[in-house]
């Protein structure tokens, strides 16, 4: 009897002392700290060479590879006010907010250099970055950027858009806003 | 024979007996009361980070979007937190001398990563996706608050279980239209009553199904 009563008191005492934590599992949250590796991230970055199993191995095309629809450009207008306009400001003259805090200027788009330069000239710079500006091929995938280079073509295009060919409602707007 | 107890221990029994009702009660009310309280949910509390960074100066004063640095937040279920390249694509021609940076640029240097210190940390059994959030028409300022006015970070809600209820039993009154998603203090216009209804059919947002325990838990 004593056995069996010191039997139920271990066990007791056993399972009080397991502890299941399922707040905290034995795995990682996105980014948390590992002691298992030397940099103390348990985010592995892949080995050099990596090829994702979707990876699109086909050459980089030298002109946009999509056609321009209004999507396109809502979407490259979208990525471009995030990811471009701190420094280029939303209209593209390089006088974006970082750059009021002291970024060194870019240049404006609106610049006949630019205004010539080719599509795939613009995706290279997003993808490798150019002179201080750093590469944003981590930040903006390859869709994206050719969104981006739609939207910077509309706005070179918008600088010197022939009022001629604005729809009646900008144009009356325009008038409108001219006249008074 | 005597009386073995005193008169007294009528009173005592009567004491104890009530009292133990009482303080039982009483622990409950200070126990239910405690863990909603900010003591346990840590709302309004900065945690000490590596580097003071100001959402304030960069969201309220430069106007950056939060999808600059939090680049996951559409397409994954972390929002994720910024690569130290992400901090010096500024930092590397503004700033570049401050001492208050510099663990960003010894940590671009020696490959070590910025230690940041969770703000949002739910429990591992809980699955919570931002993606989902993001797409479905609940704004960043719904759970993270007034971020663009805070020197440091801090939980503006508790994120309890209760609190997540409280806004899948009835979602409506928390949603705008996608494109409005990462606004910060939007004005909703005059017919968003109208807005929020049709949001429901238009976003596929099954109302039917988001109380059902798989949905935060696996």
């Amino acid at each position: 009897m004593t056995g069996r009563r010191l039997a139920l008191v271990l066990l007791v005492a056993a399972l009080a002392g397991c502890d299941q934590k399922m707040a905290d599992q034995p795995r990682y949250d996105p980014l948390e700290a590992s002691s298992e590796f030397p940099d103390g991230m348990s985010a592995r970055t892949p080995v050099a060479g990596t090829v994702a199993r979707d990876a699109d191995l086909s050459a980089t095309p030298t002109a946009m590879p999509f056609p321009v629809t209004m999507k396109l450009l809502q979407r490259g207008r979208e990525r471009f006010d995030i990811f471009c306009a701190p420094c280029h400001s939303v209209a593209g003259d390089g006088d974006g907010i970082v750059v009021e805090r002291g970024f060194p200027a870019p240049p404006t788009y609106h610049q006949p250099a630019l205004r010539a330069a080719s599509d795939r000239h613009i995706y290279d710079v997003i993808t490798d970055g150019y002179g201080a500006m750093y590469s944003y091929a981590a930040r903006v995938p390859p869709a994206d950027r050719w969104a981006i280079v739609a939207y910077v073509r509309a706005l070179q295009y918008a600088r010197n858009a022939p009022v001629a060919e604005l729809p009646a409602q900008l144009r009356a707007r325009l008038d409108g806003e001219a006249g008074g | 024979m005597p009386q073995i107890f005193h008169r007294s221990a009528n009173g005592i029994a009567r004491f104890v007996l009530w009292g133990a009702q009482v303080a039982f009660l009483l622990v409950i009310l200070v126990w239910t009361g405690l863990v909603r309280s900010e003591f346990f949910t840590e709302v309004a509390r900065a945690p000490r980070q590596p580097v003071p960074f100001s959402h304030r100066h960069h969201v309220g004063e430069l106007g950056i979007d939060c999808r600059y640095c939090h680049g996951g937040v559409e397409t994954s279920a972390s929002a994720g937190l910024p690569a130290t390249e992400v901090c010096m694509t500024c930092h590397s021609q503004i700033w570049t001398n401050a001492d208050m940076l510099a663990p960003v640029r010894e940590s671009l240097a020696s490959g070590e990563p910025l230690r940041w210190q969770r703000v949002h940390g739910l429990p591992d059994f809980v699955y919570f996706n931002h993606a989902i959030h993001i797409h479905k028409g609940v704004a960043c300022e719904t759970c993270h608050g007034d971020v663009d006015d805070m020197p440091l970070m801090m939980r503006a809600h508790s994120l309890t279980m209760g609190w997540c209820l409280s806004c899948h039993r009835d979602p409506e009154p928390n949603l705008r239209p996608p494109a409005e998603v990462f606004a910060m203090h939007w004005k909703p216009p005059e017919d968003i009553e109208r807005v929020r209804k049709s949001l429901i059919d238009v976003l596929g947002i099954d109302t039917a199904t988001m109380t059902d325990c798989y949905v935060c838990h696996r």
